[in-house]
């Protein structure tokens, strides 16, 4: 490259546009716009195109990132999409959701004295562009293999091994329980994060390449894994995340009002009830809302009650602003959209009317005493600090677990204490001969490039066991 | 798409039955449990119980009652038509074991999801008799299907236009009394169930009641459909949807039920005005 690295770095980093707090508070439409052409290059020609760099180390998936930014930076577009389509099967859905700041923006060199090169926003730039301009042909194929892989859940892990056994020409189908195939990228992150044409994209896009979709397959239910073996299946992958809502256990909390944000979020997003009454699945409008939790899970929630026309929508969180889990541009967007946190305050018990409807909550307040497990200083409550908040809904957003009705209906997979599903780490075979698990049901609620990750390593696993018998 | 391939009208067409083309479900449904339909992109997921499962036809029969907008949706699809999404088999199905006797108690649509049940426990040996339900002759539903299924029948309407006149609580009590039941199994109304729950235990009779909270996904990812019972919280459609008639908290459920009544009448008004004015 001509540019000496000096000048770059003068460049400052590109923000990308977003709709104004005042309006999309109450819409849906997704918040930041993203980078126009110019805006694009000019990121990129911030990257000092590093000879051991430290964003792709940083990146759980290894993608080539000065790579695929010199592309953009030449304007080669097919060439930066077919980069990134290397090691990440849905870049658009990354650069929107990953959480770049303790990823691959938290490694960048640029970081360490002033903006790291925004990665994820590059990212997002160079899918979207293939979406919009692309020629849409399909990669190329192996010749088919004979051999039939069953992939069980349609999440970013499934999807993930899905195309990656289809171009290695095995014959895949995945079984979904939902109506509908994309896991939480459809039934939970919000439209207005991550619009659901993207992901609706990404699904058709494995159809093209002949992936088969079985949606309501409850797999336990309308078929276990020993009959899919029976129907010819040579490999199964489990993806079926850690769908089991997780409640707080207090008094009062089968009120009518309170919601696990699984609930919540997937009347919102998988059953489009914001368009209530244009589609039939009603969802509660709460006045004065509270959220229970600071994850990524408890901003989606606050912001969908937000933008469903509440009057004040609190977050209540008994940690400190420090523990809170959420990526820090959620938690910044939720603040600038009105969002209240109510930090080291825990609910001890929810308080009803004679309709057995929620009217408020009663919290006490937290100081953070010596660290727990998890490295956290562990919240304790101050004696006597007791106090009310009234409130008309409440979504209960404090974690996940894993969901038995799979693993309960196949005896041979063996599960820790918690119930998530033990794999060989480098490869994810579980226990059962001829099965792969891999993402939340694995790891526990994590990320969708984690989960991505998992499904790369397993269909790795998977060929090699088709192909060579190991 | 999941075809009808069979529709009737019962109970002065305030209850539809469909025959419905689903084989892969048919293969696996059981007594006691479950599908979810949704009509079509927009539609809600409502959960019915199979009422009947045929797996050389592969077909599985849902009994509805109409009492809202999906299911006056549901109303519209002929014959030929379909349902866009089926989910199944859901829930645990109900354990069948030969005990002696047995009651089934059937009130209103409740009456469809006893059938199949009443049919297996008789199948496995046990001396049914029935008890079904209805506020008049004309809602009365699957009569000639229960008297089959059953050892010995018996017909209530709360007005007296046919069979016992009254509810089906006054047989059930006489039954208890007797003294040699073994095992009951109530399904009906939240309140016929919550009432005759307490008649059974009463006389200490193991009692089985299905549940029909609201529900959203059906694999126990949401937990919209807790139901309280023995002081613990439980999932009803991976818990359920059957539980111990005799420590299941119905105020709670009734008063759950109630979460969307607001939406849902508005819902069904605009439905009715937009379907009666074409
Ligand atoms: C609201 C919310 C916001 C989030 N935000 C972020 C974020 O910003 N960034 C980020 O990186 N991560 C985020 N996450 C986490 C991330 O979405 C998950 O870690 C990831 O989706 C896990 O992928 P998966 O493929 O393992 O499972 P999932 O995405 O959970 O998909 C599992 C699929 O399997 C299906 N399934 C389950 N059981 C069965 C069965 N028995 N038979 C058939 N199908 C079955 C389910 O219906 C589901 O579709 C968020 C999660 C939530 C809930
Ligand atoms: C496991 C299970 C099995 C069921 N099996 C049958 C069946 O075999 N036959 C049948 O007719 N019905 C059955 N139901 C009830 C049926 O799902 C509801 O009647 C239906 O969801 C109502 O939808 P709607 O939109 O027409 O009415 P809505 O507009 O949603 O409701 C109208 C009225 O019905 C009440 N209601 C709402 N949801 C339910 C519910 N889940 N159960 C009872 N009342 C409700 C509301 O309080 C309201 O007053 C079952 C429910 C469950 C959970
Ligand atoms: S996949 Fe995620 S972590 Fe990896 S480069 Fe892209 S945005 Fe960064
Ligand atoms: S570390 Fe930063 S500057 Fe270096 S190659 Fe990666 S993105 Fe570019
Ligand atoms: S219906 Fe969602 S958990 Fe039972």
């Amino acid at each position: 490259m001509a540019d000496k690295p000096g000048k770059k770095k003068t460049i400052p980093r590109q923000a990308m546009a977003e709709q104004e707090p005042e309006v999309r508070r109450r819409n849906f439409e997704e918040v930041p716009l993203g980078y126009t052409m110019e805006q694009a290059q000019m990121e990129a020609s911030r990257c000092l195109q590093c000879r051991k760099p430290g964003c792709t180390s940083g990146c759980p998936v290894s993608v080539d990132i000065p790579g695929f930014i010199q592309c953009i930076l030449e304007g080669d577009m097919t060439a930066a999409i077919r980069n990134l389509w290397g090691k990440n099967a849905l870049p658009a859905v990354c650069g929107r959701v990953c959480p770049q700041e303790i990823q691959c923006e938290g490694e960048c060199i640029l970081g360490k004295k002033g903006d790291p090169v925004a990665i994820g926003n590059l990212e997002r730039f160079a899918a979207d562009y293939e979406r919009a301009h692309g020629s849409g042909e399909l990669p190329p194929k192996l010749p088919p293999t004979g051999k039939k892989v069953a992939v069980v859940g349609s999440g970013p892990s499934g999807l993930t091994v899905a195309g990656d056994l289809i171009a290695k020409g095995h014959d895949v189908t995945i079984f979904e329980a939902f109506h509908k195939a994309g896991g939480v990228l459809v039934y939970g992150i919000p439209e207005f994060r991550l619009p659901k044409a993207i992901v609706g994209q990404e699904v058709h896009f494995l159809e093209r390449l002949g992936v088969k979709i079985e949606c309501n397959a409850v797999v336990g239910r309308t078929v276990s894994l020993d009959e899919l073996f029976e129907e010819g299946y040579d490999a199964i992958y489990l993806g079926v995340g850690a769908g089991l809502p997780r409640f707080m256990n207090i008094p009062g909390e089968n009120l009518v009002g309170i919601l696990s944000a699984n609930e919540y979020l997937t009347r919102a997003n998988l059953m489009k009830a914001y368009k209530f009454p244009d589609v039939d699945t009603p969802i509660p409008i709460g006045k004065n809302v509270t959220v229970l939790g600071a994850g990524n899970v408890a901003m989606d929630s606050a912001r969908t009650a937000m933008r469903l026309g509440a009057d004040s929508v609190r977050i209540v969180y008994r940690r400190s602003r420090q523990e809170m889990p959420a990526r820090a541009a959620e938690i910044h967007h939720a603040e600038e959209e009105g969002i209240e946190m109510m930090l080291l305050t825990n609910p001890t018990r929810y308080i009803g009317d004679e309709k057995g409807r929620l009217t408020g909550m009663e919290c006490i307040q937290m100081e953070l005493g010596e660290p727990d497990d998890s490295g956290r200083r562990r919240p304790v409550p101050i004696p006597g600090s007791e106090l009310e908040i009234e409130c008309d809904l409440c979504i209960v957003a404090v974690g996940s677990g894993a969901n038995p009705l799979l693993t309960q209906s196949t005896s041979d997979l063996q599960l820790n204490k918690w119930g998530y599903i033990m794999t060989e780490p480098n490869t994810g075979k579980t226990f059962k001969r001829g099965v792969w698990a891999g993402g939340d049901i694995v790891t526990g609620a994590a990320t969708v490039i984690l989960a991505m990750g998992a499904g790369r390593k397993a269909a790795d696993s998977i060929h090699e066991y088709l192909v060579y018998g190991w | 798409m999941f075809k009808i391939v069979h529709r009737e009208e019962m109970a002065d067409a305030t209850v539809i039955l469909n025959e419905i083309e689903a084989p892969l479900i048919a293969r696996k449904a059981k007594p006691g449990q479950f599908v979810i339909l949704k009509a079509n992109e927009e539609g809600e997921r409502i959960p019915l119980t199979m009422a009947e499962a045929n797996v050389e036809k592969g077909t599985l029969t849902v009994i509805y009652m109409v009492v809202g907008k999906s299911t006056a949706l549901f109303k519209t699809l002929q014959v030929g038509d379909g349902y866009q999404d089926v989910i199944g088999p859901l829930g645990k199905p109900t354990h069948i074991e030969k005990v002696g006797n047995v009651v089934c108690v059937g009130g209103g649509t409740g009456v469809a999801v006893l059938y199949p049940i009443t049919k297996a426990m008789k199948e496995a040996g046990n001396h049914v008799t029935a008890i079904i339900g209805a506020r008049n002759k004309d809602l009365l539903i699957l009569e000639d299907k229960m008297r089959e299924a059953s050892n010995e029948l018996i017909v209530c309407t709360d007005d007296g236009s046919y069979g016992h006149h009254g509810f089906v609580t006054d047989p059930l009590r006489e039954m208890c009394e007797k003294g040699s039941l073994n095992q009951a199994i109530l399904i009906g109304p939240v309140p016929m169930m919550k009432f005759a729950s307490k008649i059974t235990e009463e006389y200490d009779v193991p009692t089985l009641v299905s549940l029909n909270p609201i529900m959203v996904d059906g694999t126990g990812m949401c937990g919209g459909c807790r139901v309280s019972v023995g002081g613990e919280t439980k999932f009803a459609c991976v818990d359920g949807p059957e539980f111990d008639g005799h420590k299941v908290d119905y105020d709670e459920l009734m008063l759950r039920l109630q979460a969307y009544c607001e939406e849902e009448k508005q819902c069904y008004e605009s439905y009715c005005t937009i379907r009666d004015a074409v």
